[in-house]
């Protein structure tokens, strides 16, 4: 009896190849007022992150990166995420990513980034579909550092 | 299930690891630069050691210490006719080869380096060849130059000669690639060191293995490997340095074993190698590590090497017919171990591995330990099949099928993006 081919469809979903081979909002942003970056230093992937931040809004969010096709279609699917967000409602979202890649039924808000919900089963992966989760959250908290300041 | 030079089917029952499935599939374990596999011979060595043998070495009166030393003693001598040596006490054991390496930075090397000497260093080095160098060149204030690698993977030699001048005081140099898996001409580099001066300590992790090694005539200073790439257990390395050598080196570690005698402000130190072995040692792998030399040298170094070129070929070919593929390294067999670093048009190589696991088939992905590398490859990382003497031809074929999935989930040539 031959084997079943095993099954990627769970991990490569469609939505995640489309991101991978055609990132959005990828580049730089002429008047960035926050950047932050991150790195892999196990499997080499890297994400830069432009941000500006007017008010309380990310208006514009552009980022720069190489690596596998969970790192970087989870990046495009972040910036399409919180663009033209406030930033409670993006560290909400990026907290709820997180339980969603612990394990947990991926909440509504989540949107398209539901389509990473398999990533919670390869354990060594998971860390792909975080990195730039964390390099967001390090500009947010350059952002709000900046409006903290601002008001003195 | 065979190669012209050696009985693979009759080698694998001796690995009882082989014999799992992975995912439902049978396990295509092709991660053997990593880590090789170990025969149920050294398992049971392991096990004998523990239940019949188990004592404290060197330093005991009653029975078993002196089978345990005895046993111990015994692998230095198998370890030198390993590599080609002919002294068994210029055999240092040590806990893998990047202690072995780091033991010369530290034992050599601060009381021989200073300030604006320099040590010459090669682009397709591990970590563990390079970063113990800088550390040394840090605390001396020595400077670190690197050989070019050329496009197809090999040293440029004319880089070389013009690097290695009076300030050179040591060339170290891997013997065979961990990525390309390129050999390097050790002995040609050995000559122009010693002209020039300078000492040269190759890195054997990948060669000795996998080849015959003969150090004598390679002419080099200093030779590291380790067992766990060749069928031995996990922490035991070999350092070996050239007659005399551990003699002018102070020591590595302090501690019980390397002195002679202890008084309130100052100690002298043992002879020979057991200098550099404070503390008790990892007796029952090295006995362990004993019984995998038995193994490679009953099976002949030359029919390992053998079997590694035939599948190397074999591999080279199907992922050439396959398409779509990169293969880094040079393409002449005779240059190159049984290594094969290759990208995939389109899929990082994490994807790639990814999707080899859900065959079964164990390959690495990622910069392979040699960023300085990557980046002269302009690869963020490759993936990477390496064989060992247990690998076949059908295993390969595995690995091929496995491949064409991964092109079946990333491919559609017209819109894949430059990864």
């Amino acid at each position: 009896m031959p084997i079943p081919e095993p099954q990627f469809d769970d991990l490569y979903r469609e939505i995640i190849l489309d991101h991978y081979r055609r990132p959005r909002n990828r580049g730089e942003l002429s008047a960035p007022t926050q950047q932050a970056e991150g790195m892999n230093p196990v499997c080499g992937d890297e994400i830069e992150l432009d941000l500006r931040v007017t008010g309380e809004t990310i208006e514009e969010i552009a980022f720069r990166g190489q690596g596998c096709s969970i790192s970087q279609s989870s990046a495009s699917l972040l910036t399409e995420r919180v663009k033209g967000r406030d930033i409670a409602e993006a560290e909400r979202v990026s907290a709820k990513f997180k339980a969603m890649m612990n394990g947990d039924e991926p909440d509504i808000e989540l949107g398209d980034l539901e389509a990473l919900q398999g990533v919670a089963k390869f354990p060594v992966r998971v860390k792909c579909a975080l990195l730039g989760w964390k390099v967001l959250e390090e500009g947010l908290s350059q952002a709000k550092k900046g409006i903290k300041e601002a008001r003195g | 299930m065979i190669t012209q030079a050696l009985d693979v089917a009759r080698i694998r029952q001796d690995f009882p690891i082989l014999a799992q499935e992975v995912h439902g599939r049978p396990l295509v374990y092709l991660d053997n630069a990593a880590t090789t596999q170990k025969p149920r011979q050294v398992i049971d060595a392991l096990v004998r050691y523990y239940e019949t043998t188990n004592a404290n070495i060197h330093r005991g009166i009653h029975q078993l210490a002196v089978r345990a030393t005895e046993q111990y003693e015994a692998v230095r001598e198998k370890a030198t006719r390993h590599i080609g040596a002919s002294n068994s006490q210029d055999i240092v054991f040590t806990r893998n080869a990047t202690e072995s390496i780091n033991l010369v930075a530290r034992a050599w090397g601060d009381a021989n380096i200073g300030e604006g000497d320099e040590i010459v260093l090669t682009t397709m080095e591990h970590h563990s060849n390079i970063v113990p160098w800088q550390l040394l060149a840090q605390r001396r204030g020595a400077v670190l130059r690197y050989v070019a690698v050329t496009d197809d993977g090999y040293l440029d030699l004319e880089s070389l000669r013009a690097m290695v001048g009076e300030r050179t005081k040591l060339v170290s140099v891997v013997h065979a690639s961990n990525v390309l898996g390129t050999i390097n001409p050790v002995r040609e580099i050995a000559e122009v060191a010693h002209q020039a001066g300078a000492l040269v300590l190759v890195d054997g992790a990948q060669s000795a293995p996998h080849m015959a090694v003969d150090v004598a005539s390679m002419g080099c200073d200093f030779f590291a490997f380790s067992s766990h790439k060749m069928l031995g257990p996990t922490g035991v390395g070999v350092l070996w340095a050239r007659e005399g050598l551990l003699d002018e080196m102070d020591p590595f570690l302090g501690g019980g074993e390397m002195i002679s005698i202890v008084r309130p402000d100052r100690s002298t130190w043992a002879e020979g190698p057991h200098k550099f072995e404070a503390g008790t040692p990892n007796i029952a792998d090295v006995i362990a590590f004993g019984t995998a030399l038995d193994y490679l040298a009953e099976l002949g170094m030359e029919r390992v090497r053998e079997h590694e070129k035939e599948l190397t070929a074999y591999a080279m070919a199907a992922l050439e017919d396959l398409g779509g593929v990169t293969i880094h390294g040079p393409r002449k067999l005779e240059d190159r171990g049984g290594v094969v670093s290759f990208t995939v048009d389109g899929a990082h190589p994490h994807d790639v591995s990814t999707i080899l696991d859900g065959h079964g088939v164990a390959i690495r992905a990622g910069h392979h330990c040699a960023q300085l590398l990557m980046r002269r490859l302009s690869v963020p990382a490759t993936n990477r099949a390496s064989f060992y003497i247990y690998n076949t031809e059908q295993e390969v074929d595995a690995l091929v099928a496995a491949l064409r999935h991964v092109q079946e989930v990333f491919g559609d040539a017209d819109t894949r993006t430059a990864v």
